[in-house]
C-alpha cells in the first residue's frame, strides 16, 4: 500500500514536471518567433501589390502568387523574413522580378491584393533602386563597370549616366549610374547584378526610398516654366543717398556693388 | 479498457475504426491533391486551405478569411468570393466542422497529443470554456475591422501548418514547425484538447455553420444503448453526445446538433450496440409512439 502511494507520488511528479515542461515549451515557441529576426535585406512586394497598410487587409497569403511565378523568384515569409508570415515578397539580391509581360503573379491573385489594373509590367512599382554605396560603386570610384545600367529592363530610362569630371586623376570621366524614380519599377536586377561583395545598389520601397518635398514647396524654375515668366517683378532701382551722381565707375562692379566693400 | 475494444472484439478491428481510418485517408488525401503539383508536376490543386485554385477551374477560399478581409476594409475580387461562397455551401451541406476532423492538418497534431495524454496516462487539465473560441471568433471579427488586416493570418496555426507543408517549409523549421510544436505542447501539456476543442476560432466559425450542417451524426439507436461510455471517451467534444444519446425523456430528437460536433465519426466507430450513425438532421423526433400520446391529449 505504502508503496503503491509512493509509486503515485512520483508518478504525480513526473506528470506535473511533464506539464510544466510543456507550458514552458509553449512559451518558448511563441517567444521564438518576433526573437528570429534574419532581415538583411529588404523584403519587396510583388508587382501590383497595393499599398502596405491595405495589403494585409487584402492578402490571404494562399501562396498562389507564388505558385504562377515562372521565375521562382516570389516567396512566403517566414518569421524574420521582415513583413508578415505568409505574405509574398522577394529580395532582388537572391531572385529578382524577371517582369513578365504578362503578369501571372497578379493574374493569379484571387483576392485584389495584387491589382489587377496592373497590365503594364513597366508601370510596376515594386520598390525603387538606390545607389547606397557612394564610396564602393565601382563607378563612383572612377571604373567602367556599369553592370546595373546594363542589366536594367529599362536601360537608360530608369537607370542612366551621367558624366562627371574624375577631380582625382584630373583628366578623366566619372560616369555615375542615376536612377529615375519616375521609371524604375523596382524589379532587382542591378542589386542582383552588382559586382560587389554587398551590392552598392539595392531596391528599397518607395517610402524608404524616394524623400518627399513639403506640399508646400514651389521650385521657383518651373513656376517660372509655368507661369511663361518670373513670378515676381525685378529688383528695384532705387537711388543710394547722397550718392545720387555715383562713384566714379572704376569702383563698382558691373552687378552694381562696390569693389572695396567688406561686410 | 481501450475505448472500441468491445467493438472490435465483436465485429473486427477494422469495423471499430472504419471512420478513423477513412478520416485520416481523407487528411492525407487533401495534403496529396496540393503537393503534388510541386512534387510531381500534376497540378491538381494549386495554393493553400486560405485559398486555392483546383484544376485551373475550380476556386476555394476560406470564408472566415473573407470575413475578416470584409470586415477590414477591402472588398474581395470576385475570385475569392465565389470560392469562400462555395466553401460556405459545402460545409452548411457536409457539417461546419467536417473541415476540421477530415481536412484540417492540425487535427492530426491535436489527435496525436491526445492519443499521446492517453499513453502516458496524463489525466491533468487545465479546465478551459469551451466558449472561449467564441470570444476569440469576436475578437477576430473586431480587430479586423479595427486595425484593418486579417488579423487571424498573424497567428493562425492551420494556415501556417498547410503553409508549410504544402510549401515545402515546415523542413526548414519555420513558423509550420513552432505552430505545431505550439499546439502538440499546448495538447499535451496544458489542456486537452486545449486548441481544436477550446480555443481555436477557424474551428468555431464552422461550428457556426455546423448548427445548420445537413449531415449530421445521429444516435437513432440510442435504446440499444448500455452506458458503456466508450463514445464518450473517444468524442473530442464529449458535450454533445448526451442531448441525443439521453434525451429521449426530455423529448430531445436523436440528432447530434450541436454546432461543435465534427462529425468524425468515432462514436459510430467504437460503439458495439450501433447507437450511432449518419444521416441528416431531418425527422429529428422522439420515436412516433410518444408523438402519438402527446397529440392524444
Amino acid at each position: 500500500m505504502a508503496d503503491g502511494k509512493a509509486n503515485m507520488d512520483r508518478r504525480g511528479l513526473l506528470t506535473q514536471g511533464l506539464r510544466a515542461a510543456c507550458g514552458a515549451g509553449v512559451l518558448a515557441l511563441l517567444l521564438s518567433v518576433p526573437a528570429r529576426r534574419r532581415a538583411e535585406a529588404v523584403a519587396l512586394r510583388p508587382p501590383g501589390a497595393i499599398d502596405e497598410g491595405e495589403f494585409l487587409s487584402a492578402c490571404v497569403r494562399c501562396g498562389l502568387c507564388v505558385r504562377d511565378c515562372p521565375y521562382g523568384t516570389l516567396k512566403l515569409a517566414e518569421p524574420g523574413d521582415g513583413v508578415p508570415v505568409g505574405t509574398p515578397f522577394f529580395h532582388g539580391r537572391d531572385v529578382p522580378c524577371e517582369m513578365c509581360e504578362h503578369i501571372p503573379c497578379v493574374v493569379a491573385c484571387p483576392t485584389g491584393a495584387l491589382d489587377k489594373s496592373l497590365t503594364d509590367i513597366t508601370q510596376a512599382k515594386m520598390g525603387v533602386a538606390v545607389l547606397v554605396g557612394h564610396e564602393t560603386c565601382l563607378n563612383y570610384l572612377g571604373l567602367r563597370c556599369d553592370v546595373c545600367y546594363r542589366v536594367c529592363p529599362l536601360s537608360n530610362q530608369a537607370i542612366s549616366l551621367e558624366t562627371h569630371h574624375n577631380e582625382r586623376t584630373g583628366k578623366h570621366a566619372i560616369l555615375l549610374p542615376v536612377v529615375h524614380t519616375d521609371k524604375c519599377t523596382g524589379c532587382g536586377k542591378c542589386e542582383k547584378a552588382c559586382v560587389l561583395d554587398e551590392a552598392a545598389i539595392k531596391v528599397l520601397p518607395h517610402a524608404q526610398a524616394v524623400g518627399q518635398l513639403g506640399k508646400h514647396y514651389r521650385l521657383g524654375w518651373k513656376e517660372k516654366e509655368k507661369a511663361g515668366r518670373a513670378l515676381i517683378d525685378d529688383n528695384l532701382q532705387l537711388p543710394i543717398r547722397g550718392m545720387e551722381q555715383g562713384l566714379p565707375s572704376s569702383q563698382r562692379t558691373p552687378n552694381g556693388g562696390f569693389k572695396e566693400f567688406k561686410p | 479498457m481501450i475505448p472500441g475494444a468491445s467493438k472490435a472484439a465483436q465485429t473486427g478491428w477494422l469495423s471499430a475504426h472504419k471512420w478513423l481510418l477513412a478520416r485520416r485517408a481523407a487528411q492525407l488525401t487533401f495534403l496529396a491533391l496540393f503537393l503534388s503539383g510541386p512534387l510531381m508536376g500534376v497540378w491538381i490543386v494549386k495554393g493553400t486551405l486560405a485559398s486555392s485554385l483546383t484544376l485551373g477551374v475550380l476556386p476555394l477560399t476560406d470564408p472566415m478569411m473573407a470575413m475578416q478581409a470584409l470586415l477590414a476594409g477591402h472588398m474581395l475580387e470576385s475570385t475569392a468570393l465565389v470560392g469562400a461562397a462555395i466553401v460556405l455551401a459545402f460545409y452548411v451541406v457536409v457539417g461546419g466542422r467536417v473541415f476540421c476532423s477530415w481536412v484540417c492538418p492540425v487535427n492530426l497534431v491535436s489527435d496525436f497529443a491526445l492519443w499521446l495524454r492517453g499513453r502516458l496516462g496524463l489525466k491533468e487539465s487545465l479546465t478551459l470554456d469551451r466558449r472561449l473560441r467564441f470570444w476569440l471568433l469576436a475578437g477576430v471579427a473586431v480587430g479586423s475591422a479595427v486595425t484593418g488586416a486579417i488579423v487571424w493570418e498573424f497567428v493562425n496555426p492551420v494556415t501556417m501548418l498547410h503553409r508549410g507543408l504544402v510549401m515545402g517549409s515546415v523542413l526548414g523549421g519555420g513558423a509550420a514547425l513552432v505552430a505545431a510544436a505550439a499546439v502538440l505542447l499546448f495538447d499535451l501539456g496544458v489542456a486537452a484538447n486545449g486548441w481544436c476543442g477550446h480555443l481555436c476560432p477557424v474551428g468555431a466559425f464552422y461550428g457556426l455553420l455546423g448548427r445548420v450542417a445537413i449531415l449530421r451524426v445521429r444516435a437513432d439507436g440510442r435504446a440499444a444503448c448500455d452506458n458503456c461510455m466508450e463514445c464518450f471517451a473517444v468524442c473530442p467534444e464529449r458535450q454533445v453526445i448526451a442531448p441525443a444519446l439521453r434525451g429521449e425523456d426530455k423529448g430531445i430528437g436523436p440528432v447530434i446538433d450541436a454546432g461543435a460536433c465534427t462529425n468524425c465519426g468515432r462514436c459510430i466507430d467504437v460503439c458495439s450496440k450501433q447507437v450511432f450513425r449518419f444521416g441528416t438532421r431531418f425527422h429529428n423526433r422522439v420515436p412516433a409512439a410518444t408523438d402519438d400520446v402527446l397529440q392524444g391529449e
